[in-house]
């Protein structure tokens, strides 16, 4: 069995990722130092806050420089997608850095509703193994109010407005700007292949 | 593009599922775990649980349930009932819960809608109103629903607190139109209307849906993000996967089973 850890940075959907990778058949540790993070195989920073009570949060807790030398895969949820680019429009919050690109507030306008909620369609960019069995329209639940600009490391793409990015993958580094916990059938998917991908 | 959501609303009571018609008469409708996972295998897009009994008798939701929901389902939900201070709500979304909605204790200390969006993000912030016609033609909310004896009504203009909830942080506002709920005669698209052009952030209706031609009804004329309903869905009349191919093919987009 891998060992999955769940970074503990105050996000409150840390439960509901946790029973997802249960029903996965995996049972994460939820941790917050430095060490038990190093250790894991596999780590996930999910995220359901602001950028910037996130961020601080990782600073107290002395994680930045960890979580920006991991080698085994990451994934963000959500905000912690966002906190992998270089920064953030939300209070103006310099990100973790590990892929490029700026998240910015997506703009409500004529029948667009911020924040973005709800569940919406998946336009895959490249073949990736993180999208094994992604047949391209498939939907996923949304809850967000920032999103990432399209960058190379997007690696599927959903729109609102404007088009941002909804997976990211460099390397190591993964992301899924929704919520695979809540994305039913399409959720379970991404993560399964978070679990199998090499890095 | 965003699909419309369905949304089962599930009244839960001292940790059964239970409907009344007019918020009267509670009937016993099953287990919360069971019902939910059986709306999500039908394909309902979200759920909604209402613990009714929370705010009336004085008392936070009881977490049990939420955890126990939150281990099985694999769509989003949101809890309403009794949530009046941050630590409460935090309690509630490390249960597993997505969202909590804040009524009757909003509408007391107006300042808990920023400290909840403050805290976790309006995103997880959900308003929601009780709502009624009064006689002077003006709609006008209505607290602590749960319990007909114990309602009140603060005089406050529904459209006044539609406005002042967003200014103060909701990220999304259910709007019961209680005129309308539980007799299943469409839900109450002029009120709807009217709350829309005042609601930038995602609405859901609330109340009166009885066949598929309402939530059709509501998402065209009302242009609400989500359509809540219970008594349509807890009786078998309506089905979900049923009520989807009909939206479908009158070009509603809802979410592929």
């Amino acid at each position: 069995m891998r060992r999955v850890v769940l970074v503990d940075a105050g996000g409150a959907n840390l439960g509901s990722v946790r029973y997802a990778l249960r029903r996965l058949g995996v049972e994460p540790v939820l941790a917050c130092d430095a060490e038990a993070i190093r250790l894991a195989d596999r780590v996930v920073l999910p995220g359901v806050s602001t950028a910037a009570t996130v961020m601080g949060r990782l600073r107290e807790l002395g994680l930045v420089e960890t979580l920006r030398g991991l080698r085994q895969p990451l994934l963000g949820v959500c905000v912690g997608m966002q906190l992998l680019f270089e920064h953030s429009e939300e209070d103006d919050t310099a990100c973790l850095g590990l892929l490029p690109g700026r998240v910015r507030r997506l703009r409500a306008g004529e029948g667009l509703r911020v924040p973005h909620m709800g569940w919406n369609r998946l336009r895959p960019l490249r073949g990736d193994p993180l999208l094994a069995g992604f047949a391209g329209g498939d939907h996923a639940y949304f809850v967000h109010g920032y999103a990432a600009d399209v960058t190379a490391d997007c690696i599927a793409s959903t729109s609102h407005g404007r088009e941002f990015a909804a997976v990211v993958r460099r390397g190591n580094v993964m992301g899924a700007q929704f919520h695979p916990e809540r994305s039913a059938g399409a959720g379970a998917r991404l993560l399964a292949n978070f679990l199998q991908v090499d890095p | 593009m965003l699909a419309r959501r369905i949304i089962p609303c599930l009244d839960v009571r001292d940790g059964r599922v239970v409907k009344g018609v007019r918020f009267r008469d509670h009937v016993d409708m099953g287990d919360i775990v069971e019902l939910a996972l059986r709306y999500r295998d039908e394909g309902a897009d979200e759920l909604v649980f209402y613990d009714i009994s929370a705010t009336p008798q004085g008392r936070s939701v009881d977490r049990g349930w939420v955890e126990r929901v939150s281990a099985q389902l694999d769509i989003p939900f949101c809890v309403a009932g009794g949530i009046r201070d941050v630590d409460t709500a935090r309690a509630v979304l490390h249960a597993g819960a997505d969202k909590i909605s804040i009524n009757s204790p909003a509408l007391e200390r107006p300042a808990l809608i920023g400290e909840l969006a403050e805290a976790f993000g309006v995103q997880c912030v959900v308003v929601g109103i009780d709502s009624l016609r009064e006689p002077d033609g003006e709609w006008r909310v209505r607290t602590h629903t749960g319990d007909p004896d114990r309602m009140r009504a603060p005089k406050v203009r529904t459209l006044d607190w539609v406005v002042e909830a967003q200014r103060l942080g909701a990220g999304e506002i259910v709007l019961n139109c209680m005129d309308s709920d539980g007799v299943r005669r469409g839900y109450d698209i002029e009120q709807l209307r009217a709350v829309r052009a005042l609601c930038s952030v995602p609405l859901v209706a609330s109340g009166g849906a009885g066949e598929a031609a309402h939530f059709e009804a509501v998402f065209r004329e009302a242009d609400v993000d989500g359509a809540l309903a219970a008594s349509v869905f807890h009786s078998g009349k309506l089905r979900i996967p049923e009520l989807k191919r009909y939206l479908r093919g009158r070009g509603v987009e809802v979410r592929d089973d």
